[in-house]
């Protein structure tokens, strides 16, 4: 993209995982952040992109700790009985 | 009075098990699925849904990683490597699934008009939940939407976002390029984000 176009709705979009990850050139990212003070869909869109990435962490998270819960005797015994077969 | 150090700690049991796993000493193995199946479970939940079907896929885990103690560099941590085996088994479970019917990924990804400006603006979203009965609501929402993806999609921001694998490693367990998995990972959040858009957009005052 040349520096001096002004960026789309769609252009924006497609390079907010690079924007978040900080790896946009610094005058692709002024662009984008000029687009963003003019453009109140984009802010809405980049925003609800960023919770559905938190919301996804939660969703999925470990809720327990570290330890996540123990081993079913079940699992465990299968595993035993398995390496004892191939031995 | 010793100064406790737990990343050391770990680092020595890690190596005392190690040694013990293999001199073959039978009680070291059903210390390692104790020690580390707790959360290799946990992430073969994530990646495969079904109680059953992750369960196989740590036992397989398992499996593998015994053969390959000998492999074993010692250069990353035990927990690690047995991340990725685990990682590994639950691919490999998925690929050997029949694939059920899935939607093809621009059916949730936004759509544009010719200039490039949305077709449906988008509108800002509610806070997030903080706690309470509604975070549990949300979690259980957001879980049935990720089920929603296409699997293709649903792995890499599984492996990317969720089990925090960089992305050359994604790429390198799925057997695709690193511009493959950035691709994958931004239109799997956008289809997600398309999804639960409705649930959360602010009512409008």
């Amino acid at each position: 993209m040349k520096q001096s176009e002004y960026i789309t709705c769609r252009e924006l979009i497609d390079f907010i995982a690079d924007y978040l990850d900080g790896t946009l050139s610094p005058p692709m990212r002024a662009e984008f952040e000029r687009h963003l003070g003019v453009c109140p869909s984009c802010v809405a869109y980049l925003d609800s992109y960023k919770k559905t990435i938190s919301m996804g962490k939660m969703a999925l998270a470990r809720t327990d700790g570290p330890a996540t819960g123990a081993v079913p005797e079940g699992l465990l015994r299968a595993i035993r009985e398995a390496r004892a077969k191939k031995d | 009075m010793a100064v406790e150090n737990p990343e050391s700690d770990s680092a020595e049991f890690e190596a005392r098990l190690l040694t013990r796993l293999r001199a073959g000493e039978d009680a070291a193995f059903d210390e390692l699925v104790r020690f580390a199946g707790g959360r290799m479970l946990a992430v073969a939940r994530r990646m495969l849904g079904r109680e059953e079907d992750a369960q196989d896929a740590v036992q397989d885990a398992f499996l593998s990683a015994f053969k390959s103690l000998d492999r074993f560099d010692g250069r990353s941590q035990l927990t690690t490597w047995l991340h990725r085996i685990t990682v590994n088994a639950c691919l490999m479970k998925l690929r050997s699934q029949r694939r059920r019917p899935e939607k093809a990924i621009e059916d949730f990804l936004p759509e544009y008009l010719e200039d490039g400006h949305q077709r449906k603006s988008s509108t800002p979203w509610k806070p997030l939940a903080s706690g309470g009965i509604e975070i549990e609501e949300t979690r259980a929402l957001v879980r049935s939407k990720i089920e929603e993806l296409p699997e293709q999609f649903r792995l890499v921001l599984i492996l990317r976002d969720i089990e925090e694998l960089d992305t050359e490693e994604a790429a390198t367990v799925l057997g695709i390029t690193p511009n493959a998995v950035k691709t994958r990972l931004h239109r799997a959040r956008q289809a997600l984000r398309g999804l639960l858009d409705p649930h959360f957009v602010e009512a409008e005052s």
